[in-house]
């Protein structure tokens, strides 16, 4: 590998630094009586409110409904995810010094799985809270679950609820381009 | 009674004729559009839009201050000030009863006249409202972060607070004066004196409240005066700033019959405030400090959000007879009753209200008087202006009865004639009328959003009516009273809104909604809640038994309160009720009413702790619930109370769901 390709390589890795800072995803509700919009965002380490009170007042409305409450503290995926990051940014690095080719694909799969399985584990987690519901709550449709898209967006009853990526994803996206692009590039004789 | 019915028909015919062409003829006079008018477009402001101004509409006896939208004439909200308010239990709740506390006790009620904008360099600047009580005299300020009062003083050695509450250019000052004139001693101590001895006896002041910079009010210094009826007032701006002017009537010092016996003298006055140079005199020590015993209310929702009172025993008084050069008399045809300074602080109007014309001073011919010390006489040590010294010019034709005068800003002033019911708009340069409007009916004041500071928003004019009549659907002998929005843009003035005003509204201010907007709380933050008796979360609820008085730690959030179900009150307990409102959203108050209270409900704003007092007299289980819609379960937002024989020893138990 060139000089350009490992900087290009650890400027891959660095750009995961941008997880750490934005938001990854972001989920947002429209309700006519919400005019201003209410929602969360998800970053590496936490769900939070997009305005300071909205996490609570997402619970408040969502135990009508008998979901659980969001506790950002007691979700364990939370807790893992600046570790992951953290691995991927570190042997990231370690390729672009050693400048060995072969596994920056190694550590690109190694990303995409995690990502895979970061999306499925969203899925997983937002089936739960829209099906397990709580069966003394209050309002009970027939029929009716609660479980937020993955992407795009769904009408929950009056609320409609948006899934979309925030800054954060694209960081990683990319982080993970440019990694591909370097390992691409550096094959060329 | 068919048959005579037919017989009718061929007098009907006439009557319908002559009917429509009365009506015809009334449509005009009344205030109607032609189909082609605008007037509908300019003040139709759709759904989801927001009005351009805030109109702050005194509620005169209802002692509240009216919000209105303009140029829609939405009645928006009212702010609770110097009367109870059952709607949310201001002057009933533990927090709020403090407000309306007085030298004379409790006083559940007020008579609001005028609001006034807190201004920086001369300009509305959406911190504060200030609005006076007539009746017991006070000031109050409104801030308009939360719209909700936090603070009442009382004037001290005054009697109807009428000339009152209008403030200085940056809000040094605000402005009070008895407009009943009372008798007392040199101690400034009431006289147990017969009413006829009037002219011995009875003195006036005029108060200057100091207001600092994070908006607390404290007299700092009264000027005594003779013994007239003080009416209204202004500041000066620009060249007259540092001055204030006042007028006044009964210069005859009459006590009875005032209709007949205060309306005998040509000329009243005008007088002339120096309010710097007094200030100058308080910070050297001048002047005397005397009994003046008043209190003090405020309410911080940093503090605990519980008001609080103080009462102050000293005012200093200044006597114009001692202390030279601050209060100069200008004599003012007739019984002037509003008095006005245009943007440019150049000229002093007065609506002579049994005058056939307007008088205009000239700022600087009265300075020019006083260094020339060209007085005609004085009055109690003071120096009487000559008018034809001071006179800028009168305007001719203003209609009758003139009363009060704002401006636009662009060189035009427009006065109510109240018994000719109408708006006369004059160019105040050559004092010229230009242009005239009838409204519906008898104007007492107008109000031209920032008209009375010196940046006017010559958009929009208010007439504030004192007669309703005919205007509305009719509600029996009593009514709202009327206000038609005018458009003041073009040349002509237009017609464009008849909207009802609730109470009886005198002045009125407007400002810019943006001004107003930029600082609103949504709601408290509970985090900062500093109530001594707050459960900012459900584990913090409880209830705490000392002697027959009983706490009850409470928390609404949708859609229960916790706890919902209280045992172990006694007849004869005395239960506060501490309720904090755990929401943090906007517009989510939750209510508290519990039967057989004796004082109001409580109406709980997101965040925020208030208290009602409960002392049962009977046994037996009562309910309480919430009183405001606030969810869609908002209907199971119930609880109960039990309650048990005064010689029983029950214990205490509560809880929510168990």
């Amino acid at each position: 590998m060139k000089t350009s390709h490992k900087i290009w390589m650890a400027v891959a890795a660095l750009l995961l630094i941008g997880v750490y800072l934005v938001p990854i995803w972001s989920i947002s509700m429209e309700a006519p009586q919400y005019p201003e919009g209410i929602g969360m965002n998800i970053t590496v380490n936490n769900i939070e409110g997009k305005q300071p009170n909205d996490l609570k007042n997402i619970n408040g409305l969502n135990h009508y409904i008998g979901m659980k409450p969001i506790e950002p503290a007691s979700i364990p995926e939370l807790q893992v995810m600046p570790y992951i990051f953290a691995f991927l940014m570190v042997t990231g690095l370690i390729i672009a010094a050693t400048g060995k080719r072969k596994l920056i694909l190694f550590w690109l799969g190694i990303f995409i799985l995690l990502a895979v399985a970061g999306l499925v584990d969203f899925y997983l987690w937002g089936y739960d809270y829209g099906h397990n519901l709580n069966p003394d709550a209050p309002i009970k449709v027939p029929g009716m679950t609660y479980q937020p898209p993955l992407l795009g967006s769904k009408q929950l009853l009056n609320i409609n609820a948006t899934s979309l990526p925030h800054i954060g994803f694209y960081f990683a996206l990319l982080s993970m381009s440019i990694a591909g692009l370097v390992w691409w590039k550096s094959g060329d004789k | 009674m068919k048959k005579q019915t037919h017989s009718h028909r061929f007098w009907m015919l006439p009557a319908v004729v002559l009917l429509s062409v009365t009506l015809f003829g009334c449509n005009g006079s009344n205030g109607n559009f032609s189909s082609n008018s605008d007037a509908a477009q300019k003040v139709y402001v759709a759904p989801g839009e927001l009005d351009e101004f805030y109109g702050f509409m005194s509620g005169g006896y209802n002692g509240q201050l009216g919000v209105y939208g303009l140029p829609s004439g939405r009645h928006i909200f009212t702010v609770p000030v110097f009367s109870q308010a059952a709607v949310n239990g201001y002057g009933y709740s533990e927090e709020t009863k403090a407000m309306l506390n007085t030298s004379h006790g409790f006083v559940p009620w007020g008579d609001a006249h005028h609001p006034e904008l807190s201004q920086t360099n001369g300009e509305t600047d959406g911190r504060w409202i200030f609005i006076n009580e007539n009746n017991t005299p006070r000031v109050a300020r409104i801030g308009l972060d939360e719209f909700k009062t936090q603070e009442i003083i009382e004037i001290p050695n005054s009697a109807g607070n009428h000339a009152s509450a209008f403030v200085t250019p940056n809000t040094e000052y605000v402005s009070a004066a008895t407009r009943f004139s009372i008798p007392m001693d040199e101690n400034m101590q009431g006289m147990d004196v017969s009413i006829d001895s009037y002219k011995d006896t009875f003195r006036g002041t005029i108060s200057f409240i100091k207001v600092s910079d994070e908006g607390k009010m404290n007299i700092d210094f009264q000027i005594l005066m003779p013994g007239f009826d003080y009416d209204l007032s202004h500041s000066g701006k620009g060249p007259s700033d540092g001055w204030a002017f006042f007028t006044s009537y009964n210069s005859e010092q009459a006590h009875t019959l005032l209709e007949i016996n205060a309306s005998k003298n040509d000329k009243d006055f005008i007088a002339a405030i120096n309010w710097r140079k007094a200030a100058e005199y308080v910070k050297e020590g001048k002047g005397t400090m005397m009994p003046g015993k008043h209190v003090r209310n405020y309410i911080d929702h940093e503090e605990g959000g519980i008001a609080k009172s103080e009462t102050i025993d000293e005012v200093r008084v200044l006597d114009p007879r001692e202390l030279e050069g601050i209060v100069y008399f200008l004599p003012t045809p007739k019984s002037p009753h509003g008095v006005d300074v245009d943007p440019t602080g150049q000229y002093i109007i007065a609506g002579g209200k049994l005058s056939t014309v307007i008088p205009v001073h000239s700022f600087d011919k009265m300075i020019n008087a006083i260094d020339s010390e060209d007085y005609e006489g004085e009055v109690m040590g003071i120096p009487v202006l000559k008018y034809d010294s001071i006179l800028h010019g009168e305007v001719e034709d203003p209609g009758l009865g003139p009363l009060h005068t704002e401006f636009d800003g662009k060189g035009f002033a427009y006065t109510t004639a109240f018994i000719s019911s109408e708006v006369v708009k004059w160019d105040i340069e050559n004092t010229q009328v230009v242009d005239r409007i009838d409204t519906y009916y008898s104007p007492g004041h107008l109000m031209i959003p920032g008209g009375d500071s010196q940046k006017p928003d010559g958009k929009y004019l208010v007439a504030l009516n004192k007669i309703t009549k005919d205007r509305y659907l009719p509600t029996g002998p009593e009514m709202f009273h009327s206000a038609q929005l005018i458009d003041i843009s073009g040349d002509k003035m237009q017609l464009l809104l008849d909207f009802p005003t609730e109470g009886e509204p005198h002045y009125a201010q407007g400002i810019k909604a943006e001004k107003v907007m930029e600082r609103q709380k949504r709601f408290y933050k509970l985090e900062d809640n500093t109530h001594p008796y707050r459960a900012t979360s459900e584990a913090q609820t409880r209830i705490e038994r000392d002697g027959n008085e009983v706490h009850v730690y409470m928390t609404t959030i949708r859609s229960h309160f916790a706890p919902d179900n209280i045992e172990g009150i006694k007849v004869g307990d005395k239960v506060y009720f501490h309720v904090t409102n755990l929401e943090q959203d906007w517009d989510v108050p939750h209510g508290f009413a519990i039967k057989g209270a004796n004082n109001a409900e409580l109406l709980i704003m997101p965040g925020e702790t208030l208290t009602m007092t409960w002392e049962p007299q009977q046994v037996g289980v009562f309910p309480f619930y919430c009183t405001d819609f606030c969810s869609a379960l908002h209907q199971e937002m119930q609880g109960y109370v039990r309650v048990s024989p005064e010689n029983s020893d029950p214990e205490i138990k509560y809880g929510t769901g168990q």
